[in-house]
């Protein structure tokens, strides 16, 4: 059938700087660029080009540029390229549209409309050159209360395991099948050598990673892909995956391509077969479902790591949030409707879910409202870009942040979206070898550390600005955030003022 | 109280910002003294406070009375004062009323009326809970529910004066200087957004706890978000309310030691913790993570009094002024050391403490509990 569908790029070759090196027929995975030999020409299959960017960075001359098609349609607001474009692609194929990372629609994005505070006159700001500023964050529940021996002061309280971060920002589930194990791997060393951690995804974890384990959060999912003892045994932190911001409400396929034989013996599957998480988890139909296999866990691992249980935001995220807290969760893991995938359904991504900022304003309030905020720490996902949204999302009362796009931004992906044809050109999100190699470990751990570096002092600067010296004196201080350009209701539910109020 | 909130915070901002002088002083003996010196003293650091509030709050004031609880209201009209004592009435035993002793100053505009009851609990509270639960409770009462009054006091043998004036008019209104205690502490105030309100001034108190404070709290957000788990109401929307509850909260209802309430109010950091005894580490480090909240951030000192004890404390890294000045069984704690040079030249000892290190003043009972607990270094003589 011919397709209907326009190519999405222009790929603009300068016939006076290229050389024929064929570098960019060699770095496309999406078969773009070919060379003519009885023309000694490299030339271009436009309609494959998505966009990465891969060819036009590692180009000795500087011969490409990629440019939008701009194929003007009739100008209406309804019947936007895009909508007509999925409508042709379902025309001809009859099927989902599967598609790559998270949402990438207009819904507002709450980090842009909230402005932080500064110290003037009445409080010195501090500056982190030259005083201490502190970012440690330990997760895990904790009491109500201490008891102290009055006499010879001391401690009668014990806590449950607590995991110590030395910076608030940990990598997000992704798992092995769905990236590469170089970029497990980086994660792993990057994690460990910044003092926070990453998470395994619901793929296993490769043998080879174990050592890291101190530093590493293990997924248990509706596939129970790669679960068995020692998993749980070399982990920090034991994470039940119930949705994900991206697919809420949907389980995951991993296609049989790229089930290799590493990973095959990573999620313990036979080689080659689709890896097909159930969209709920069958032993989990209602919340004491899950209070028994967040003890299950627990009991398997002696009471001695934390379990954390993983949400998409959705409507009635602070009422859910409240049962898996009294359910026993250590953690609760929010991830919005920005949250990132290796595959889903494109209608699911763009349209289900909503917004982490109001989600973990609501479910932090209502926790509070219940006095049972101390028994779990509370993660966001889903989006988050900069140190900016870290920072606010610490302040409206989460006490740590997952990132996995600007992770996997660091290591080259430019959020081209092609995530599940498992071809990525920089090798993130592929099985095959000669695709996998473009991700150096030693290399992509010292990417990522250099990223929490980076935040982490902006983070300090920030903090000082506002006369903090301890972030847990920002942890959930909404105070120090105030609304630009929404309305009233949207400032009572994040429980901010309007900027000049 | 409705209109009170208004009347404290008129512009609705997130918390009224404060600076100031503080002064405190204490017979570890337990002798008691009259407020000439303390007047004085506050009245030195003049330039401190903008004449918007001033207060003292005054320890072993009540001897005769001393069993009973001795509430001090104010009373904006006449009608006020008949609903509070109605509910006194119907509430507590009353034992004994009476204005409380007052003079015109020109320093002083417009002042409320101003009664002190003594009161007994008797078997009016419910079964299992504390008389200190019962009065708290029937206090918040009076604040929130019965306009036109507010209580400013309701400690046993304990008494705060306050109103808006510099602090020497509101000593001499209330005619200060014919009381005696072993325990005094004095405020002056200086608030950058309000027009000042008479309960607004310093100290504040609840039962006989008192907390005077300067300075601006950066953590407020969070600390008033994590009280209001514990039932804490925080509507006069000040930093140095926050400190009172967290006070409350800490010593009282979690029985901690102001040892440990330091070190929750004013932590070491993390990488001070590391070089401690496992012990200690285990201490702190529990301390941070439970509490962590209620960590004060940001420049404050705190001059914290309950009965027989009085506790001065800075902000870890010392943004405000604390000077500790020791005589003989006396304990001087100010903003400037000025202060206590003025009232006693001749001290043993000055010095200014570290950031987030208690400086706690306790009556003398026996060899083996020192009136005043000092840094290790120092010896106590």
């Amino acid at each position: 059938m011919k397709t209907y569908l326009p190519p999405k790029f222009i790929v603009d070759r300068n016939p006076s700087r290229c050389i024929q090196c064929q570098v960019c027929v060699n770095q496309c995975s999406f078969d773009v660029h070919y060379y003519d030999a009885d023309d000694d020409e490299v030339r271009s299959h436009e309609e494959n080009c998505v966009g990465c960017h891969r060819c036009v960075i590692f180009c000795p001359t500087q011969a490409l540029t990629i440019e939008r098609n701009p194929l003007d349609y009739r100008e209406n607001y309804n019947w936007r390229p895009e909508i007509i474009e999925d409508i042709l692609r379902q025309a001809e194929t009859g099927g989902v549209i599967i598609t790559g990372m998270g949402d990438d629609k207009r819904q507002r994005i709450y980090w842009d409309h909230l402005v932080l505070n500064a110290s003037q006159v009445t409080n010195p700001s501090i500056d982190p050159l030259r005083e201490p500023m502190e970012l440690r964050t330990y997760l895990g529940s904790k009491p109500e209360r201490v008891e102290i021996e009055p006499d010879s002061l001391e401690l009668k309280t014990y806590l449950a395991p607590q995991v110590e971060l030395d910076v608030p920002v940990m990598f997000a589930a992704m798992s092995y099948g769905a990236v590469s194990l170089n970029v497990h791997e980086s994660l792993a060393r990057a994690a460990t050598e910044s003092g926070t951690l990453w998470n395994t995804g619901e793929g296993g974890l490769h043998p080879k990673l174990y050592k890291y384990g101190h530093n590493t959060i293990v997924q248990v999912a509706s596939g129970r892909f790669g679960v068995h003892p020692q998993y749980l045994d070399v982990a920090r932190v034991i994470e039940i995956k119930i949705g994900q911001g991206a697919k809420p409400g949907i389980g995951g396929h991993l296609p049989g391509e790229k089930v290799s034989a590493e990973v095959s013996l990573t999620r313990m599957i036979p080689q080659g077969t689709d890896a097909l998480s159930p969209a709920p988890h069958h032993d989990i139909y209602s919340i004491e479902d899950l209070a028994q296999l967040i003890y299950a866990l627990k009991e398997a691992t002696n009471y001695q790591k934390p379990v954390a249980v993983k949400i998409a935001a959705v409507h009635n995220s602070a009422a859910i949030a409240s049962g898996m807290v009294r359910a026993g969760a250590d953690i609760i893991v929010l991830d919005g409707l920005r949250g990132s995938t290796g595959a889903a359904p494109k209608i699911i991504r763009d349209n289900v879910g909503i917004p982490i900022e109001l989600a973990l304003a609501s479910v932090d309030e209502r926790l509070r409202q219940e006095g049972i905020r101390n028994r779990a720490s509370l993660i966001v996902s889903g989006g988050i870009r900069n140190s900016g949204d870290v920072v606010k999302a610490i302040a409206l009362g989460a006490d740590a942040i997952y990132i996995a796009t600007a992770a996997l931004i660091a290591l080259g992906c430019t959020v081209c979206q092609q995530c599940h044809t498992g071809k990525c050109a920089w090798g993130i999100c592929t099985q095959d070898p000669k695709l996998a190699k473009r991700v150096n470990p030693d290399i992509g751990s010292r990417r990522l550390t250099n990223l929490l570096r980076g935040w982490s002092l902006e983070i300090k600067d920030m903090l000082g600005g506002m006369g903090i010296n301890a972030l847990e004196s920002l942890r959930g201080n909404r105070l120090h955030l105030r609304g630009v350009g929404l309305t009233d209701t949207e400032l009572e539910i994040l429980g901010v003022k309007m900027a000049g109020s | 109280m409705r209109g009170i909130i208004h009347l404290n915070n008129p512009y609705g901002d997130d918390k009224a910002i404060e600076s100031c002088s503080i002064f405190g002083m204490m017979d570890t003996t337990g002798r008691r003294f009259g407020g000439r010196d303390v007047i004085r003293a506050i009245a030195n650091m003049h330039d401190r406070s903008n004449g918007l509030g001033g207060g003292f709050a005054v320890y072993g004031i009540y001897p005769q009375y001393a069993s009973y609880y001795a509430f001090h209201l104010m009373y904006l009209t006449v009608e006020a004062r008949w609903d509070v004592e109605e509910y006194l009435k119907q509430n507590f035993n009353l034992i004994w009323a009476e204005e409380v002793p007052t003079q015109k100053t020109s320093g002083i505009v417009d002042p409320p009326l101003v009664w002190r009851y003594f009161l007994e609990v008797g078997n009016l509270r419910s079964e299992g809970q504390s008389e200190d639960d019962y009065v708290a409770n029937r206090v918040m009462e009076i604040d929130t529910k019965l306009e036109g009054a507010f209580v400013f006091s309701s400690g046993k043998d304990m008494g705060v004066f306050k109103g808006v004036g510099y602090p020497e008019d509101i000593a001499h209104f209330f005619c200060l200087d014919s009381y005696e205690g072993y325990l005094w502490t004095a405020h002056g105030r200086f608030p950058t957004n309000t027009p000042g309100w008479w309960g607004g001034a310093h100290p504040f108190n609840i039962l006989d706890w008192t907390v005077i404070h300067n300075g601006e709290i950066s953590s407020y957000g969070i600390n008033r978000r994590y009280l209001e788990q514990f039932g804490y109401q925080c509507t006069f929307e000040t930093d140095s309310e926050v400190v009172a509850y967290a006070v409350d909260l800490l010593m009282r209802r979690h029985e901690l030691p102001i040892e440990i309430v330091a070190r929750i109010m004013a932590p070491p950091f993390w990488d001070q913790i590391e070089r401690m005894s496992r012990a200690e580490q285990d201490l702190c480090r529990t301390l941070r993570q439970v509490y962590g909240s209620l960590l004060l951030n940001g420049p404050f000192t705190v001059i914290i009094a309950h009965q027989g004890e009085m506790i001065g404390l800075t902000d870890r890294i010392r943004l405000r002024p604390l000077t500790v000045g020791v005589k003989n069984s006396m304990l001087y704690l100010s903003s400037e050391e000025s202060s206590i040079r003025l009232v006693c030249p001749d001290l043993d000892k000055a010095w200014i403490p570290m950031g987030g290190e208690p400086i706690v003043g306790r009556l003398k009972i026996s060899e083996e509990c020192p009136g005043v607990v000092m840094p290790q270094e120092v010896e106590v003589s």
